[in-house]
């Protein structure tokens, strides 16, 4: 039950003497995708940089709370070990090896898994006794053709540099790196930003299908309409802290997550702005 | 016309090996970022390594524990300079490894004193000679063996693991650690692979014509500054052309000089940095190296 299930405790992160994050205290459950909302910085990237323990690559660091993860704990691991422990983040803006084909991307993204054959106790035995090496080039081929098969396209564009895929075809790249590990937790940093709405919608088709197939995910958005589809639970973040959290159904319903993200208008405010307009004299564009 | 072959070749040869010293910069470069100014010393304490074992186990043994020997230092260097400084400003490192630069050569300009040490080489000076031509058997010696180790290296960065998490790691440092690279790793066997390189340039640069390892070999080591610089200092293939094209323009600087005469001695010293200049001139990142991109 606590397999594989992520609990951030009271965590409080910064930048220099900037708090970022303060108390904050997130629940995944197995299998279950958990969105986290908030308009920029609410926090929602330091979050997930503590957990895929990276703030310190922009300069930040974890000042207090634990984050653990199947009951261990991974504060104080290194971002790289995270892999093999079954955290896999994609990092937000995508960031692609652009000079590197699709092919190397993907290869890339099953460089931490290895240690992951001696690590982790689902098919640690089956591994020993095959031999690592092909045990591992059996994962990593297993690992490839399901990616493939969740992104078709990048079979077809192998061989071409990432940096020339269009936005989609990057997030695709992204997310089949990410997957190419097998991780149990998947750290989503705002997949469809930039995205065009049919994009993101076959992004978040594939997102569904990831957890699926027996990936938690938990997915930091400032698209709330994606996000509350897609989540079971979600934490709405303010200024560092956590200001609302609940069922995503729930969340959807909220006047006030409707009005602050979901750009639905209530009447009243409507007729505010409404008054407001017609009260004010229009300006003409250079009184001459 | 011979006059020409000869000088060709020769600076052929000569520009291999200062393409083996530039890879290794270029490789620390791609791998941490830093502008190593030690790679001299890392060559230096190959190439002495080697020279004081060879009378005593022989040339093959003794070079092989030279390139260990430069291997380690260098691989030292990493773990107890650079990894300190981790996240620290680029430009410090590079004026850290300065540091590292003088604490080494000075102990090795004492261990070597004013002696000339030989490495004991199965070519000595022995020539080949093809019609009109003649050559160094050195020369193709370190023709050969540069070409291969770079290929093999050329072939290691573009097909290993290995290879994929150095690029990785050189292209987005972040992203390469959030897929299981470790960054530490990478640092540390790019240090350990350019210290390598330099050891077997050592060898090189101190057989014949050259009388053998002195103080005045780490010099050498500068003439691969501008080899990287021309290649651009993020591009593997440019440090092999840059090498290349600085060895090619010493050789001819050097051997028509007397028709040069009017623009002085030495041009042949001078020559590598002219040719820098120029390309700077005309392509600020090098010829093959990848242009500052600024994200707006």
């Amino acid at each position: 039950m606590t397999a594989a299930s992520l609990r951030v405790e009271g965590v409080t992160a910064g930048y220099g003497p900037v708090r970022a994050l303060v108390d904050v205290s997130v629940d995944v459950p197995d299998g279950a995708v958990v969105a986290v909302l908030g308009g920029n910085g609410a926090g929602k990237s330091t979050l997930l940089r503590a957990v895929s323990r990276t703030l310190a690559f922009h300069g930040g660091a974890l000042r207090g709370g634990s984050v653990s993860f199947g009951g261990r704990r991974l504060d104080g691991l290194a971002a790289a070990e995270l892999v093999a422990a079954g955290v896999v983040q994609v990092p937000e803006g995508r960031q692609v090896f652009a000079r590197m084909t699709v092919a190397d991307n993907l290869r890339a993204g099953a460089l931490g898994a290895r240690g992951g054959a001696r690590g982790r106790a689902r098919g640690g035995e089956r591994d020993r006794a095959w031999g690592g090496a092909r045990a591992r080039a059996h994962r990593r081929a297993a690992a490839l053709a399901r990616v493939h098969g969740l992104f078709p396209v990048l079979r077809q564009r192998a061989q071409q540099r990432a940096g020339l895929l269009s936005g989609g075809e990057q997030q695709m790249l992204a997310l089949g790196r990410a997957l190419m590990a097998e991780p149990r937790l998947l750290l989503l940093d705002e997949p469809t930003l930039g995205l065009a709405p049919m994009a993101a919608a076959r992004i978040a088709d594939t997102i569904r299908e990831i957890n699926a197939q027996g990936t938690s995910v938990l997915l930091v958005e400032q698209n709330a309409a994606v996000a509350l589809k897609l989540a079971s639970s979600a934490y709405v973040l303010e200024t560092g802290r956590v200001a609302l959290a609940g069922p995503a159904a729930e969340l959807a319903v909220s006047d006030e997550v409707r009005r602050r993200y979901l750009g639905v208008v209530d009447e009243t405010a409507a007729q505010d702005a409404e008054s407001v307009s017609t009260s004010l004299p229009r300006l003409g564009r250079w009184p001459a | 016309m011979t006059t020409f072959v000869e000088l060709l070749i020769g600076g052929l040869s000569t520009g291999s090996v200062y393409a083996l010293i530039a890879l290794g910069f270029v490789v620390i470069f791609k791998a941490t970022e830093v502008v190593n100014f030690a790679h001299a010393s890392l060559l230096l304490a190959g190439g002495y390594v080697a020279a004081r074992l060879s009378g005593h186990i022989g040339f093959w043994p003794a070079l092989a524990v030279g390139i260990a020997g430069a291997a380690t230092v260098g691989a030292l260097v990493e773990f107890l300079v650079i990894r300190r400084y981790r996240g620290g400003e680029h430009s410090v490192l590079a004026i850290a490894t300065i540091g590292v630069d003088i604490v080494l050569l000075t102990e090795f300009t004492r261990l070597i004193g004013t002696d000339v040490l030989t490495l004991g080489d199965p070519w000595g000076d022995a020539v080949l000679t093809f019609g009109s031509v003649t050559v160094p058997q050195t020369r193709i010696a370190a023709l050969a063996a540069a070409a291969l180790l770079i290929t093999a290296f050329l072939l290691a960065f573009r097909y290993t693991s290995w290879g994929v998490a150095m690029r990785a790691a050189a292209e987005n440092r972040e992203a390469a650690a959030l897929m299981g690279v470790r960054l530490g790793r990478v640092s540390l066997s790019a240090w350990a692979v350019a210290g390598a390189l330099a050891a077997v340039a050592a060898l090189f640069l101190t057989v014949f014509p050259t009388p053998g390892l002195e103080r005045s070999t780490s010099f050498a080591a500068f003439k691969a500054f501008p080899a990287a610089i021309i290649g651009g200092l993020d591009s593997t293939a440019g440090a092999l052309a840059g090498g290349l094209i600085v060895g090619v323009t010493e050789a001819m600087a050097t051997g028509y000089q007397a028709e040069l005469s009017f623009l002085g001695r030495g041009l042949g010293d001078v020559a590598p940095y002219l040719v820098m200049l120029l390309v700077l001139l005309a392509r600020p990142a090098g010829l093959f190296g990848t242009r500052e991109l600024t994200r707006v």
